[in-house]
């Protein structure tokens, strides 16, 4: 049997418009790694079981690893490489073209979220689209938006702590 | 891992989507929110030929009231949509009430009601509600469409009556009646692992608080979700409270072919069943209060 035909995709990544060429079976986490060199997304489990995965697309937290690249076509997919860009307080330094985290990022390595890192684009995309729906969220609501987040390191308080800061910071307007 | 090769079809209407389904036969698969079929095809426990994907098929994501009062939701509403709707809340308690037990957010932004009742995994919360609130299935074949009751749709492990050429589009869920009450409880080892038990159920009170209908259903203890006849029966007729609760739920093993496996026994599964009905009752007859996932 010969290889299904590669075939084009359009798509927005990170506000840019790209295009490309795919094959049926590859995932969206590995069109972004693979294709666009967008390697923050991580791949853990492959099967929907980490979360380390975890992309917006059309705002929405999803797992790129259970998505396909051609079911993609023509959404709006944001990944750890294009949250500082969607940060309400953050968004204009990014398009002056100063390097900078979103608050979210900031609280994150302030409270001592990550240690070895690799939940972690994976973390703040899914925090990142719980505090865009819930601003003012509770600890249980927290807890509850990143069950489907795995991670092997920190115990979880921490990354817990660093959603509620980044939370009431995003709240003050800082 | 990464899943064999497939070849991708996405038909825009249900027409075409039968036309692909007749043309590969067996060979093909519907895909619809992919979160339990992508993870089956990376770990290469199936291989079709071609998936034929439901996303772009028009008119599948429908959720709207009925002027007699039923909720129609398409096969392609994400399990999200149903868990945020102000009219799924307003009309359908008990699927309002079990929606946010399934799985985690980012899997119910892409999971769909359809892709749930047609997997048909024993421990799903969707075939179970579906069931305890006498839903009835729409299902489109390349002859016609034919409607069946939840409860005759799912016949075994991962079974249900649709044919390789038939495709779920919708469900339809009847008006809830005044007096009708609802209860759910799941126990799973960590939130939004699927459930190694659980119950949904819907009860009926006269006026007089005497139940006058029972669907009780226990999921993720045997192979399919399962109706158990022996509570209903005991409480058929009785006044509802704290003793009818106990008494009802001591027949939830009754007859019961529960499974074991990696997460619990057979024997753990029979104890489980009849604590947790028992549980659900004193919410549906407001005697506890329901529980928020955990
Ligand atoms: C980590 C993880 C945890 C999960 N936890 C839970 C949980 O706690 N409870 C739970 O219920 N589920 C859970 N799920 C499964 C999830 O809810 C799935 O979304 C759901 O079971 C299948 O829906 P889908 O739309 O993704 O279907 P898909 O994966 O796309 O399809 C599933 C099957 O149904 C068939 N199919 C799909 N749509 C139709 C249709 N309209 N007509 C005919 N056949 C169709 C497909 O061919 C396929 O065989 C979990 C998944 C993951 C990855
Ligand atoms: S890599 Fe996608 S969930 Fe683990
Ligand atoms: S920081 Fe190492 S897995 Fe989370």
């Amino acid at each position: 049997m010969s290889l299904p035909a590669a075939r084009p995709i359009r798509l927005r990544v990170n506000g840019e418009t790209v295009e490309g060429q795919v094959e049926p079976r590859l995932t969206l986490a590995d069109f972004l790694r693979e294709h666009l060199r967008l390697t923050g997304t991580h791949l853990g489990c492959e099967h929907g079981v980490c979360g380390a995965c975890t992309v917006l697309v059309d705002g929405r937290s999803v797992r790129g690893c259970l998505m396909l690249a051609l079911q993609a076509d023509g959404a709006e997919v944001v990944t750890i490489e294009g949250i500082a860009a969607r940060c309400p307080v953050r968004g204009e330094a990014v398009a002056r073209g100063e390097a900078t985290l979103s608050i979210l990022q900031e609280s994150f390595r302030d409270l001592h979220a990550l240690q070895c890192g690799f939940c972690t684009p994976g973390m703040v995309a899914t925090a990142h689209a719980l505090l865009a729906e819930n601003p003012a969220p509770s600890a249980e609501e927290v807890r509850l938006g990143i069950s489907g987040n795995l991670c092997r390191c920190t115990g979880y308080v921490p990354i817990v702590e660093a959603i509620l800061d980044a939370a009431q910071r995003l709240r003050e307007g800082a | 891992m990464k899943a064999a090769a497939f070849e991708y079809a996405a038909p825009r209407s249900l027409s075409e989507a039968h036309a692909l389904l007749r043309e590969h036969g067996e060979d093909a698969r519907l895909l619809a929110g992919g979160q339990s079929l992508m993870p089956v095809l990376a770990l290469r426990l199936a291989s079709p030929a071609i998936l034929v994907d439901l996303n772009r098929v028009a008119g599948l994501d429908e959720l709207r009231g009925t002027s007699a009062g039923d909720l129609l939701t398409g096969a392609m509403v994400r399990t999200r949509t149903l868990e945020l709707s102000a009219e799924v809340a307003r009309t359908q308690p008990l699927l309002h009430a079990a929606v946010p037990w399934i799985a985690h957010v980012q899997i119910r932004n892409r999971g769909t009601l359809g892709g749930s009742l047609s997997h048909a995994d024993p421990a799903a919360e969707l075939p179970a509600v579906a069931m305890a609130s006498d839903a009835t299935l729409i299902i489109a074949g390349a002859r016609g469409t034919r409607e069946q009751p939840a409860h005759a749709f799912f016949t075994g492990l991962f079974g249900t009556t649709l044919a390789p050429d038939e495709i779920l589009t919708g469900v339809r869920w009847p008006a809830w009646p005044t007096g009708r009450r609802h209860g759910f409880v799941e126990v799973a080892r960590r939130h939004g692992d699927y459930a190694i038990v659980g119950v949904a159920l819907t009860v009926d009170l006269d006026p007089d608080r005497l139940v006058t209908g029972a669907r009780v259903v226990v999921f993720g203890a045997a192979d399919t979700a399962v109706r158990a006849s022996a509570v209903e029966a005991a409480l058929i007729g009785q006044p509802a409270g704290e003793p009818l609760a106990a008494a009802a739920a001591g027949h939830a093993s009754d007859g019961l072919d529960a499974r074991g496996d990696l997460q619990a026994s057979a024997e753990y599964r029979r104890e489980l069943a009849p604590v947790l009905v028992r549980r659900a009752l004193l919410q549906a007859f407001g005697l506890s209060a329901p529980r928020a996932p955990r």
